[in-house]
């Protein structure tokens, strides 16, 4: 018996772990998504570039729900629709979000920070009685060891350096231990030195978590050494390994040869 | 579990400050009822009341400040909730007038008899039980927010935006308790009182009962607001406050965590109002006044946003002030209100409980731990602000305003 399959059987029912097609968000009558369609796999590690303005943070702001897309598909893990949910269900699916401009709580400690990003129940008064236990704690002083900050761990977010703040919200990202980390411009403001700690950082976190990482900087793409989607005009224009993408001409006139 | 959280809520400034109310609330009627009228040490009645309602102000201060402070909203409208437990406080001790009225009837409020009504209105039944009238007390403001909340929250009004709408809200209210068919009294409101639980309502013993069961309900309310802030939810509304989409993203529903927090105050807020009206005499619409909710943001900016022990200070300091100063120069009173407010804004941004801790903390480490200044919702809590009792001593000879 040979199964008919039709030809019109999505991608999505693969084996993707993140499955965008044809996605487009228009602002007053602005395309910043065009027909946007690419996938990540499980395990992956993805590095999107393009110009200012090419619709990556569109891109994050449609994933995790913050913004619905006019027309396209969006599908995580193969079954879920993300353009059905709110921002803290797709959360609690496994998405987690660093935003372009470090956004941590900076009047609660680098602890609390961790502690309230730490996977586990999220309903009013759980929270309102519950306590983190030994196997929380022990989560959190490791993220500390991981992010650098072990030392600051009592001191008020408000304090720590732009670098270490980045780090702290990488830091969030990981205790919510999500399937799928998107990262937004992590780099952005860093001294060459904390650009190179904070590319250690996400391999590190890319051994076991599926990652998509905007980026500017191209030396750190280098460094990162991971497939590259280039974005132009809210649609995907060149994907590849870095040489390949620097290679392509339409890429270099966008976006390298400037 | 429960005890856990009820511990975590006892910080050493929560001790102090429930000591020293405990205090007040032994001492205030001991002095009041114990001692003969002409000794130094006699409390008058009307200086119980007045202390009454200063803590009644009080507890409507906390109620805002546990959500102001603590999560950012900034309800401008706390007033309605305030006077909805007043009126639902009222409406028992209508209806415990009885044949007492002027028109003498048993069952219907001489307002009511005055508009030639025949029969209660449903609304009204079930108030003529103590044990009814307290639940509305909490179920009707609490309602109201949850109802609201629910709009508003879910619709992600924010920030002044919903400033405006409570605004709106307590108006729409005034507007509507003002009116004779609504059936609470129209602007007269509800008044006459006679008796409370048995107890006739201008007894000194009754008046000072009355103070003592305000100052529990205070205790209370500080208790409960302090367990919640300092439980994990408690660092949850700071998070919203600081960074509400952050929250989300981490995946948190903000608007259930809003919706939470608002309804905890309105029943505080409902609870404030219901004793206030006993040892008022009154509750009328212009309870709803818009101003009115103002008022009380200045109190909680005055004391110390965010401190909930501030707003507490502020209540009471801005009231004792007003007291004062509508007995001495009545005319004047707004703009002082309004200086204060700016002066505050200017010079003190944390409240004085803010910059009192603020500076207890600098002078205690000046050592390396010393990064950041957070006043607001602090998780280690161990400074105290300086001995500030509040509601000691007697107070102005004004009568109650
Ligand atoms: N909320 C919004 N309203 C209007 N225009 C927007 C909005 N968000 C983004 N844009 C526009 O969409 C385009 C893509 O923006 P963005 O996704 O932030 O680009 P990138 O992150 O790649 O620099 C930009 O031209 C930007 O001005
Ligand atoms: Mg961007």
């Amino acid at each position: 018996m040979t199964l008919q399959v039709p030809a019109a059987v999505p991608l999505k029912a693969g084996d993707t772990l993140l499955y965008l097609d044809g996605v487009s968000v228009s602002f007053d009558g602005f395309k910043a998504l065009n027909g946007l369609s690419f996938t990540v796999a499980e395990g992956e590690m993805r590095a999107i570039i393009g110009p200012n303005g090419a619709g990556k943070t569109t891109m994050m702001d449609v994933i995790t729900g913050k913004t619905r897309p006019d027309v396209g598909e969006v599908y995580f893990g193969g079954t879920t629709d993300l353009t059905k949910l709110d921002e803290a269900a797709i959360a609690s699916l496994g998405i987690g979000r660093k935003f372009q401009k470090p956004t941590v709580f900076e009047s609660h400690t680098v602890w609390d920070n961790l502690d309230l990003a730490l996977s586990g129940p999220r309903r009013v008064f759980p929270i309102l009685f519950g306590r983190t236990d030994a196997e929380g704690r022990r989560r959190i002083e490791e993220i500390l060891e991981t992010i650098r900050l072990t030392h600051r761990r009592d001191a008020l977010a408000a304090g720590l350096s732009h670098g270490q703040k980045q780090w702290l919200e990488i830091g969030m990202l990981l205790a919510q231990d999500p399937r799928l980390l998107l990262v937004d411009e992590p780099v952005a403001g860093m001294t060459d030195a904390e650009t190179e700690e904070t590319a250690r950082l996400l391999r590190e976190i890319a051994c076991d978590h599926s990652v998509v990482v905007v980026e500017h900087d191209m030396t750190f793409v280098r460094d990162l050494g991971v497939h590259v989607t280039v974005l132009h005009e809210g649609s995907v224009l060149a994907e590849g390994s870095l040489d390949h993408v620097s290679a392509d001409e339409r890429v270099v006139e966008v976006y390298l040869g400037r | 579990m429960i005890t856990a959280f009820l511990l975590r809520g006892l910080d050493r400034r929560a001790l102090v400050f429930l000591a020293v109310l405990a205090a007040v609330a032994v001492v205030v009627p001991l002095l009041n009822l114990a001692t003969p009228a002409g000794s130094g040490l006699h409390i008058p009645s009307y200086a119980v009341t007045l202390l009454g309602k200063y803590l009644c102000y009080a507890l409507l201060a906390l109620s805002v400040d546990l959500i102001w402070g603590f999560c950012g909203i900034l309800s401008l409208g706390h007033g309605a909730f305030f006077a909805l437990g007043g009126y639902a406080m009222g409406m028992y001790l209508m209806r415990q007038i009885g044949t007492r009225g002027v028109y003498g009837n048993p069952v219907l409020p001489d307002f009511m008899v005055f508009l030639n009504w025949k029969t209660l209105p449903w609304y009204w039944h079930g108030f003529d039980q103590f044990w009814f009238a307290a639940v509305m007390v909490l179920l009707v403001p609490g309602l109201l927010a949850f109802v609201f909340g629910w709009f508003a929250f879910r619709s992600r009004v924010t920030g002044v935006y919903l400033s405006i709408i409570t605004q709106a809200m307590t108006f729409a209210l005034l507007l509507a308790f003002f009116r004779n068919d609504m059936g609470f009294g129209g602007n007269n409101g509800l008044t006459d009182f006679k008796d409370i639980l048995g107890f006739p309502i201008q007894d000194e013993g009754t008046r000072a009962g009355l103070f003592v069961a305000t100052a529990v309900a205070l205790g209370l309310g500080y208790l409960i607001a302090s367990c919640v802030v300092r439980s994990k939810l408690g660092r949850v509304l700071v998070a919203v406050r600081d960074a509400e989409s952050r929250t989300r993203f981490l995946g948190y529903r903000v608007e259930m965590y809003k919706l939470f927090v608002f309804t905890l105050s309105a029943c505080m807020a409902g609870v404030a109002g219901a004793l206030y009206v006993p040892q008022i005499g009154i509750i009328n619409p212009s309870e709803f006044a818009p101003a009115n909710s103002i008022e009380v943001v200045i109190w909680v900016a005055v004391g110390g946003r965010g401190t909930l022990i501030g707003a507490i200070i502020g209540a009471i300091l801005v009231n004792f002030g007003k007291t004062w100063f509508t007995g001495v120069l009545p005319e004047l009173w707004l703009f002082a209100l309004g200086g204060l407010f700016v002066a505050v804004t200017l010079l003190l941004p944390k409240g004085i409980v803010g910059t009192a801790t603020a500076l207890w903390r600098g002078r205690r480490w000046r050592g390396p731990a010393a990064t950041g200044e957070g006043t607001l919702a602090e998780s280690g809590g161990d400074a105290e602000p300086p001995a500030a009792a509040p509601a000691a001593g007697p107070a102005a000879p004004e009568r109650a305003s």
